[in-house]
């Protein structure tokens, strides 16, 4: 089947049908997190609870790397791997911003703040 | 007769969550958005609305991708806060409008808006946030209709959709027969992207223009797309939408009773409005 060519905005990944489908398994693990008592199971072994939720092992790769670029590249929602980042990993919104564009907390932070300028 | 008294548009960012559970208010990084607020207590404890209708947007916590609607209404008897696995505290639980969400929802559905209808229905961050922003004792005056628009899965309902789901709205709560003061709520934005490698991008340009048009042209922004919206105002960003809802549900012309504006709190252009119908 020829698709249509998809609009693209750079730097700016879009969750929509294709990333759905990719990333279910996926975000159907990071919606668990909405339990403690799933965070706990995931903590105590993070790869057996991924594979309890049959994410492949691109996935999984992502997941034990922490690699942020690359969960969204295999279908992770930002609104479900939030849930990943803050209630698991206890990381906030400028740990993730820095980890994502290659800068430390301090310098995504000051570019927040000359956002207001 | 109900009757619209107010809408009062606001940012949800879940890091507030943290920052009300510890009392940070004046703290310096927080003092500039949680000023905002005084001004909307005052008018709260002078109008008093006897309900809330909040349109916001679900992270998932009532939804997930297995049943992903694109506008839902909650007619629940109770609207329950919980772990939403973002390590906000929850809140105490809401009392649910139940006649006017039904009416709501019944005039809406005619109206060719085919909602999702939750009998059951958990509230995350984007409808508690706002509340506990209007009512920091957290004992809530008012009982309330979450409206909830897809902001997770793309195509998101139109800018365009969006407003004229707001005019359906207010033509709803016109309609219906008890006296009741409501208040419109839209939740989300401003400008905001925490995904990708342009994380972190905010639009203050547009962010001045969109609050502009609030008031003065409130159908400007349902000239773009969704992805011209992130384009514009970032990923979440597009979280506006809420705010195209809310004011939409008043036809005529709206004054402003409080405005404010802030860059940064986390990763978004902070914004609250309290309008007025003229």
């Amino acid at each position: 089947m020829t698709r249509p060519q998809k609009r693209t905005i750079p730097g700016a990944p879009i969750f929509d049908s294709d990333a759905a489908r990719r990333g279910y398994a996926l975000n159907k693990m990071c919606y668990s997190f909405n339990s403690k008592a799933n965070r706990d199971e995931f903590v105590s072994d993070e790869v057996a609870y991924c594979k309890k939720f049959g994410l492949d092992e691109a996935q999984i790769k992502a997941i034990t790397t922490r690699d942020v670029l690359g969960l969204i590249s295999v279908g992770g929602g930002v609104y479900f791997l939030g849930k990943l980042a803050g209630g698991v990993l206890g990381l906030d919104m400028q740990d993730i911003g820095a980890l994502q564009t290659g800068v430390t907390k301090e310098e995504f932070k000051a570019k927040l703040v000359a956002a207001g300028h | 007769m109900a009757k619209i008294v107010g809408i009062m548009t606001t940012s949800h960012v879940p890091a507030l969550g943290r920052a009300i559970h510890l009392n940070l208010q004046q703290d310096p990084y927080w003092k500039p958005f949680f000023d905002g607020f005084p001004p909307i207590h005052e008018w709260l404890e002078r109008v008093k609305p006897d309900i809330v209708v909040s349109c916001y947007n679900d992270h998932g916590l009532n939804f997930f991708l297995d049943k992903q609607p694109t506008f839902a209404i909650g007619t629940a008897p109770e609207l329950i806060s919980t772990d939403e696995g973002w390590g906000i505290p929850s809140m105490p639980s809401f009392p649910g409008a139940e006649d006017l969400a039904w009416h709501i929802r019944d005039s809406l559905i005619r109206d060719d808006f085919d909602m999702l209808t939750c009998q059951e229905m958990l509230v995350d961050h984007a409808f508690t946030l706002p509340m506990a922003l209007m009512w920091p004792d957290q004992k809530w005056p008012v009982k309330s209709v979450p409206v909830c628009v897809n902001t997770v899965l793309f195509p998101l309902p139109s800018a365009r959709r969006c407003f004229k789901m707001g005019e359906a709205i207010g033509r709803a709560i016109a309609s219906f027969p008890e006296d009741a003061k409501v208040l419109v709520v839209g939740s989300g934005g401003l400008s905001h992207q925490l995904e990708g490698e342009r994380a972190g991008f905010i639009n203050k340009e547009f962010d001045l223009k969109f609050m502009d048009s609030m008031v003065n042209d409130p159908q400007w922004a349902t000239q773009f797309s969704d992805l011209d919206l992130v384009e514009k105002t970032g990923n979440e960003g597009v979280e506006l939408l809420n705010w195209l809802v809310a004011r939409g549900t008043v036809a005529g012309p709206v004054k402003v009773v409080h405005s404010s504006f802030h860059i940064p709190i986390s990763n978004t252009a902070a914004a609250t409005m309290l309008l007025e119908p003229v």
